[in-house]
């Protein structure tokens, strides 16, 4: 009777250590998913068209993409978004940035975004759950959010991405 | 002796991230938003708390709490909000429901197990 309560303990502890040690600590799960999209205001970049929060409902399945020119990763994933962009729209959050350098940015690497708009203090971005760049967001027919990707959308990414978009 | 006194302060210091242009005017809601930064989690440096990092998300997060501070939101009512939008990662004290019951039952169990052990063998 001892060894068995001892052994149901240490099963306990030995699943809770195989279930804690798989999860990723440097990602954040969101907690908006299967929620509505929240609301949210951005400033004007330039002459291209402004993103706000009517234009998620319309009904179709689209992408949110949040970055910054001076981020790194989200160069790296700029030809993937290029490519999703043939098939859906994409919608841009520029976090922290100036306009003269997004301009310059969707010039230089093409504009994989249908409308955009610049989050100057990161209120947006916390109102979506944002904590690093570059973050995209699956959207669904309804308005809700489907899936987040966190990091950037690499090519090997890409069927997973598209497997949700269907 | 001044160096291990030097030392010893130096441990116990609290070296807050806070910058002066963050500081509330009225002292009395800016000892609520340090309150509240105490309580949640910086979701980059996820040991520190939004006090106490220089990520750039726990400015963003310390400069929210202020703002709704300045508009007449309750404590709750800030934690409430950002709990919304990141889970309960960004606690550190993570709320009592059926999926945490686990985190708070355990440690009571295990003392309670070893009381037990220890009193039972002195018996």
């Amino acid at each position: 009777m001892k060894y068995l309560f001892l052994l149901i303990i240490m099963s306990s502890i030995g699943f809770m250590f195989y279930k804690g040690l798989k999860i990723d600590p440097s990602v954040v799960p969101s907690n908006l998913i299967d929620k509505q999209t929240p609301n949210f205001q951005l400033k004007k970049v330039g002459k291209y068209p402004l993103f706000d929060p009517n234009d998620l409902t319309k009904q179709e399945i689209k992408i949110v993409n949040f970055f910054a020119t001076w981020c790194g990763p989200c160069k790296v994933e700029h030809p993937q978004l290029m490519e999703l962009s043939n098939s859906f729209r994409i919608y841009g959050i520029a976090k922290k940035d100036n306009s003269k350098d997004i301009i310059k940015w969707l010039r230089s690497y093409g504009n994989p975004f249908d409308k955009l708009g610049l989050d100057n203090d990161g209120i947006s971005s916390i109102e979506w759950g944002v904590y690093g760049l570059p973050e995209t967001f699956i959207i669904n027919k309804d308005n809700k959010i489907l899936y987040k990707h966190i990091g950037p959308i690499m090519k090997n990414d890409l069927e997973k991405i598209y497997s949700i978009l269907k | 002796m001044k160096t291990i006194l030097i030392i010893i302060l130096l441990l116990y210091s609290q070296v807050q991230s806070v910058e002066p242009d963050e500081i509330l005017a009225n002292q009395e809601l800016e000892n609520v938003a340090r309150i509240i930064g105490k309580e949640l989690r910086c979701l980059v440096c996820q040991n520190e708390d939004i006090e106490n990092s220089n990520a750039d998300i726990a400015r963003d997060l310390r400069m929210l709490v202020r703002k709704m501070l300045l508009e007449g939101k309750t404590k709750d009512e800030i934690i409430s909000y950002i709990h919304s939008r990141y889970g309960d990662f960004v606690l550190f004290n993570p709320p009592v429901r059926f999926d945490t019951s686990f985190l708070w039952i355990l440690p009571v169990f295990f003392l309670m197990l070893l009381c037990y052990t220890f009193f039972r063998k002195k018996h």
